[in-house]
């Protein structure tokens, strides 16, 4: 069997329909669990006390938003080499979610850090490539949404993405770099003991959760821009008749 | 040989034509000039202060003034239908694309370079610093023209315009900065800027080699 065969709109569509409400399921029963292992079981932290628990959501989203970028950046070869439709749907379809992953991780650290670090914002390397990385997430879709026509606006997107893609590592160690000369900053995660196993758990448990749902989302999404794009097709309209 | 003679026509007509058009160039300057003066009537003329800012000032304003200048290097050749003939000629498209870079660098950022010396004096950075923060934008200019050039293209003849162009370019201007800024800083603080310089050095030459190819790519997306 072809596997390729997958990426024709009218294939791609119902199989999207079928596998979202597993997505969808499995990306909340994770969440419950996660939360519970998180703010249920999870001991309090002898440093941090009860504030490190954010970190729950915290991690999960900033890796989802890192993540999604990269895979953005695959559809987006995908789309550059083969011309492949769906591929750029797909990239489309994935941004908004990567971008509310970075939001999400922003906020979440913006939290922890006015008690831990007794700001709500420090210039640290994560914070701001993070800060960054939104930025260009935001700079993707407003190009795709400026270009009318729809051929030239998935082109153009993947190009930015590789070119974003290429420049993700390079901005993450300028700013590592820039930021140690400047200041370090006070509390590191990194440097933090050893995680109790409940906490990895409910790490593990809550990023799962993470990948269903954007999994679920971009299903969710690729589909209205299927309908919305193949909408003059006969299939689209014997779907609605 | 082809690909020189594309370079050097495309260097000669933009130059020509920024010569017929010399208000362009003026108005960059006195951009660069006036956002540098913006910050010491904002934050007080203080010495040390403005001693402190001043190699950041200078290298954000540097990096705006650039990204300015940039519609122009895509857009009027879009809008009068130069850009189609050059894509449609069989000529290479990056060769034409390196030559209107250089063209743009010459234009736009050698000016910015010789004015520097002056703002330098006006927020009393030490003489020892002066050789190297142009040192560090005559490594780092190219690199801003040169990933200009590539969103320029993609947003060819798009009506968002100048917002547009800022959240497409400014995060991938953020090493640039970072290694520029920091060069001038490093030597400022008495320690050695040729690490930051290496790095800026190291990305001129990848964009010099890449820009006019992913560029000359980027055009033919945003005219095909």
């Amino acid at each position: 069997m072809n596997p390729f065969r997958f990426a024709a709109p009218p294939v791609f569509y119902p199989l999207a329909g079928r596998l979202l409400p597993w997505f969808t399921a499995a990306a909340v029963l994770l969440a419950v669990a996660g939360l519970y292992v998180g703010f249920g079981i999870a001991p309090t932290d002898f440093q941090q006390g009860e504030v490190y628990r954010i970190i729950f959501i915290h991690v999960p989203s900033a890796w989802m938003a890192m993540f999604i970028y990269l895979v953005m950046a695959g559809y987006a070869v995908l789309t550059l080499v083969w011309r492949s439709k769906l591929s750029a749907m797909m990239c489309r379809a994935l941004a908004p979610t990567g971008a509310i992953m970075a939001v999400i991780a922003l906020l979440t650290g913006a939290i922890w850090g006015k008690p831990t670090w007794g700001a709500w914002w420090v210039w640290d390397a994560r914070l701001t490539s993070t800060l960054i990385l939104l930025f260009l997430y935001l700079g993707y879709m407003a190009l795709v949404a400026a270009i009318d026509d729809t051929t030239r606006a998935d082109r153009a997107g993947a190009l930015l993405l590789l070119v974003g893609v290429v420049n993700v590592p390079i901005i993450y160690f300028s700013v590592r770099w820039w930021n140690t000369l400047h200041q370090g900053a006070s509390v590191s995660l990194t440097a933090s003991p050893k995680m109790a196993s409940t906490m990895l758990t409910g790490m593990l448990l809550m990023s799962l959760a993470a990948w269903m749902y954007a999994i679920a989302a971009a299903l969710h999404r690729v589909r209205s821009i299927i309908l919305q794009r193949e909408r003059h097709t006969r299939w689209v309209r014997q779907l609605f008749a | 040989m082809t690909e020189l003679g594309a370079i050097a026509w495309a260097l000669r007509r933009d130059l020509t034509l920024a010569m017929r058009r010399r208000g362009d160039i003026l108005n960059v300057l006195g951009f660069f000039v006036l956002a540098c003066s913006m910050f010491p009537l904002a934050i007080g003329p203080q010495r040390e202060w403005l001693q402190r800012i001043g190699p950041g000032v200078i290298w954000v304003a540097a990096l705006l003034s650039v990204m300015l200048a940039l519609p122009r290097l895509f857009e009027h050749d879009h809008a009068d239908g130069t850009l189609d003939a050059m894509v449609a000629s069989g000529r290479p498209l990056w060769a034409l694309v390196a030559g209107k870079l250089i063209a743009a660098w010459l234009v736009t950022a050698l000016p910015l370079l010789a004015l520097t010396p002056a703002l330098a004096l006006a927020f009393n950075l030490p003489t020892s610093t002066l050789p190297v923060l142009v040192g560090s934008l005559l490594l780092g200019t190219p690199v801003l023209i040169g990933i200009g050039a590539i969103t320029g293209a993609l947003a060819l003849g798009l009506k968002s315009g100048p917002v547009l162009m800022t959240l497409l370019c400014l995060p991938l201007y953020v090493p640039v900065l970072v290694f520029g800024a920091g060069a001038v800083e490093a030597q400022a603080a008495g320690l050695s800027p040729l690490a930051h310089l290496a790095l800026l050095g190291a990305g001129m030459l990848a964009v010099l080699l890449l820009a006019p190819l992913v560029a000359a790519l980027a055009l033919r997306i945003s005219v095909e």
